[in-house]
């Protein structure tokens, strides 16, 4: 039988938890029964993506307001893996954001490049009531 | 969140977080910026205790390195833990900053 992991989390619009989401992630990387790869790289590299999606959310699509929730779902069938991010606003669509300029390097415009990098396929599509991005990866 | 030392004209800042994100960033830029405003312009950021940087980590730091450069000064970084240096290596800021094994050579370089 094939591994199965749901994990769905709901947590205020607030940076003070996106550690708490970091750790979820690497503790995922570090349980995954059938992982053969660099399960140290692979714990940094969903701490990461999770941090940076969860951090445009909080600061772009619910427009940092502390009432609103991110809701966060993560999951792992067989040797894929799918983190879906949920918003409650107007939108933050990360796939129409550029690259950032190497040569002359700004102090933003990272993040959506690191979730490009480290990810397989990135989407952005409206829900019913706010935004979701979902964010897939084969293990 | 950080610990300030003033070796001479250069100043060592020893970041002790274990992890620099969206969260903390802020504060690592404003105590910069406070050191600038000071007439600091030789800074070294120690970040051996963190184990995890974010996009927004790097962006305090990048901030940081252009405002010491704007006055004719540098900010060089020391003590990166190796997932932390394959960040900047993905985020090509490897070539931006002067990166040193210890706060003594970070220090010693200037």
């Amino acid at each position: 039988m094939g591994e199965k992991i749901e994990v769905d989390i709901k947590v205020p619009n607030q940076t003070r938890y996106l550690g708490l989401i970091g750790r979820i992630g690497e503790d995922i990387a570090r349980t995954m029964k059938r992982y053969t790869g660099n399960r140290d790289e692979l714990a940094y590299h969903l701490n990461l993506v999770l941090t940076e999606a969860m951090a445009n959310t909080i600061r772009h699509a619910n427009e940092d307001d502390p009432e609103k929730v991110v809701h966060i779902s993560i999951s792992i069938l067989n040797k894929n893996l799918s983190i879906k991010v949920y918003d409650q606003g107007q939108g933050f669509d990360i796939c129409a954001l550029g690259e950032p300029d190497f040569a002359s390097p700004e102090d933003h415009g990272r993040g959506v490049f690191i979730i490009r990098s480290l990810m397989d396929k990135v989407s952005y599509r409206k829900t019913r009531d706010g935004h979701v991005l979902e964010m897939v990866k084969k293990l | 969140m950080v610990n300030i030392l003033e070796q001479g004209a250069v100043v060592l800042i020893e970041v002790k977080e274990e992890r620099l994100d969206a969260h903390n960033s802020g504060s690592l830029k404003t105590e910069m910026l406070s050191l600038f405003e000071d007439g600091k312009h030789d800074l070294v950021i120690d970040l051996k205790d963190v184990r995890f940087v974010d996009s927004s980590g790097l962006g305090s730091l990048v901030s940081g390195f252009k405002n010491a450069s704007a006055r004719n000064g540098n900010l060089k970084l020391c003590g990166l833990q190796p997932q932390v240096k394959s960040m900047f290596e993905l985020t090509r800021l490897h070539r931006v900053f002067e990166i040193f094994a210890s706060a003594d050579e970070a220090l010693a370089s200037f």
